[in-house]
């Protein structure tokens, strides 16, 4: 059982390099939105192929050592959260890159307006995927808790930040490109709280094996 | 309460939920209250507490040592065939105390098979026939069409179908335990009890001893004690877990397995113990 175990270490400290990559794109994605820095948008282009190829080697070991050990209870419900966790994490990576393409077609305009809500929309994003980590490093069900709570948040950021840009496009026709772009940035980071979300959710999973997605603690 | 409900009950998890097998699961067939048992002056099991549900597979989990096969042996009495032991406590079969019950009745409602099969030196006919014959009251008709539908029952008869009167030990190993488990069936009982019946059977013969109770639970009671949690895992509805020679957790398997209330529940599945 020790090699098991040595495994299941080696399947966190792998996932956790990946969470960190994945907060890194997140993180120059915005800079290069907000500081319009292209630099920082080629880092996040080269860092999207090693995170895909990170997610395939994850998977592998995970779907390797169910098959090898059987696990249960606790080390069953850690594996699930890692393959879960794992496809969350691609998909930010994903959608970093989803951004940093709208950004690099913003900084070649004009600014549609000042950004208000986009930068403390983001930092409450890249807040809610640190907390998603640390609380699944730390195994701590109320840390993540509080993520549930912070989704809110940004869903209510993401409907005032769209509503002022649909009244600048109604006001100015041609602004419509580039506010187009900023709504589907902000259609992204609303996104990626979603992934924190999930990951929150299955943290709780993880600790007290309790399922509350959606809402499925109430109704059980 | 109908089972279902009772069964839907369950599944809610309450404060003090599976730390013994009160109340786990609908009708019980069998019920164990405060059950002690010595081997001289040696505890070997400690205020057991657990309804068997009727209709159900029950499995029975735990290190060697841990009292679940001794657990098993009270259930039919068997225990009685080694001397210096004592038993305290309840134990009923349908609310009446197995205790005061007579031995051959209880042997005959409850059955059990062994972990190394034991045919009898006779046929295959004459193995499945035994009890019956005992038993009495049925012409040559009645006995062959009893042990075919025993044979039958234990998903062996087409394989034996044509050398009934072959000797049982020319049959492999899984087809033996087969055997026993049909002359256990011949007698229709309501509470089958198997001590590790599969710890000897590769995985074919293994898996067809476990199809076999999944078949068997319609029509009655098992109780299945086995080393091998991925068996429990596989065909207990509900597991309980014993720990030198106390019942730590009772409750439906998925949730034994998935997130067991007990910290030494939790560190024997998962490899930790010890």
């Amino acid at each position: 059982m020790r090699y098991f175990r040595e495994e299941l270490d080696e399947l966190q400290s792998r996932l956790l390099e990946m969470g960190g990559l994945v907060e890194n794109a997140i993180h120059r994605s915005i800079a290069t939105l907000v500081d319009r820095d292209e630099e920082q948008a080629q880092e996040v282009f080269r860092n999207e192929a090693r995170i895909n190829q990170m997610e395939i080697d994850i998977d592998d070991l995970a779907v390797r050592l169910i098959a090898r050990h059987q696990p249960m209870a606790g080390d069953l419900r850690f594996l699930t959260a890692i393959i879960k966790i794992n496809n969350d994490l691609e998909r930010m990576g994903d959608l970093a890159i989803n951004i940093v393409e709208r950004a690099i077609v913003s900084m070649q305009q004009p600014s549609v307006k000042p950004l208000v809500d986009i930068p403390p929309m983001a930092r409450m994003v890249e807040s809610m995927v640190r907390r998603s980590l640390d609380a699944f490093v730390k195994r701590d069900a109320e840390v993540a808790r509080s993520i549930l709570l912070s989704d809110d948040a940004v869903d209510e950021l993401r409907d005032n930040v769209i509503e002022e840009l649909i009244g600048i496009m109604e006001q100015d026709p041609t602004t419509v490109r580039r506010a187009l772009s900023l709504i589907l940035i902000t259609r992204s980071l609303e996104r990626l709280a979603d992934h924190a979300t999930n990951i929150a959710e299955d943290v709780i999973f993880l600790v007290q094996g309790v399922d509350v997605r959606h809402h499925a603690e109430e109704t059980s | 309460m109908t089972l279902d409900s009772a069964l839907l009950m369950n599944s809610t998890r309450g404060p003090d939920r599976g730390t013994q097998g009160m109340a786990a699961a609908g009708t019980p067939k069998m019920r164990v209250s405060r059950l002690g048992f010595w081997y001289g002056s040696t505890l070997a099991l400690e205020n057991i507490s657990i309804d068997i549900p009727v209709n159900r597979i029950t499995a029975l989990i735990g290190p060697s040592g841990c009292g679940k096969s001794t657990f098993l042996r009270v259930l039919n009495r068997m225990y009685e065939t080694v001397r210096h032991t004592s038993v305290e406590g309840e134990a009923l079969l349908d609310n009446e105390s197995i205790f005061s019950m007579d031995v051959t009745t209880l042997r005959r409602r409850v059955g059990m098979v062994f972990q190394k099969s034991n045919p009898f030196p006779k046929s295959i006919f004459d193995n499945v026939a035994y009890g019956l014959r005992i038993a009495g009251g049925m012409d040559g008709l009645q006995l062959r069409e009893a042990v075919e539908s025993s044979l039958r029952r234990a998903a062996l008869w087409d394989e034996v179908k044509d050398k009934l009167h072959e000797p049982a030990y020319a049959l492999s190993g899984g087809q033996q335990q087969r055997l026993c488990i049909a002359r256990a069936l011949a007698v229709n009982p309501e509470v089958l009890l198997l001590d590790e019946p599969s710890s000897a059977l590769d995985p074919i013969a293994t898996a067809k001893i476990e199809d076999l109770l999944f078949t068997l639970k319609q029509s009655c009671t098992v109780v299945l004690v086995t080393h091998n949690m991925q068996q429990a895992a596989r065909v207990g509805d509900f597991t309980g877990f014993f720990l030198l020679g106390k019942l730590i957790e009772f409750d439906r398997t998925d949730i034994i397995f998935k997130r067991p209330a007990k910290r030494e529940t939790e560190d024997y599945i998962t490899g930790r113990f010890g």
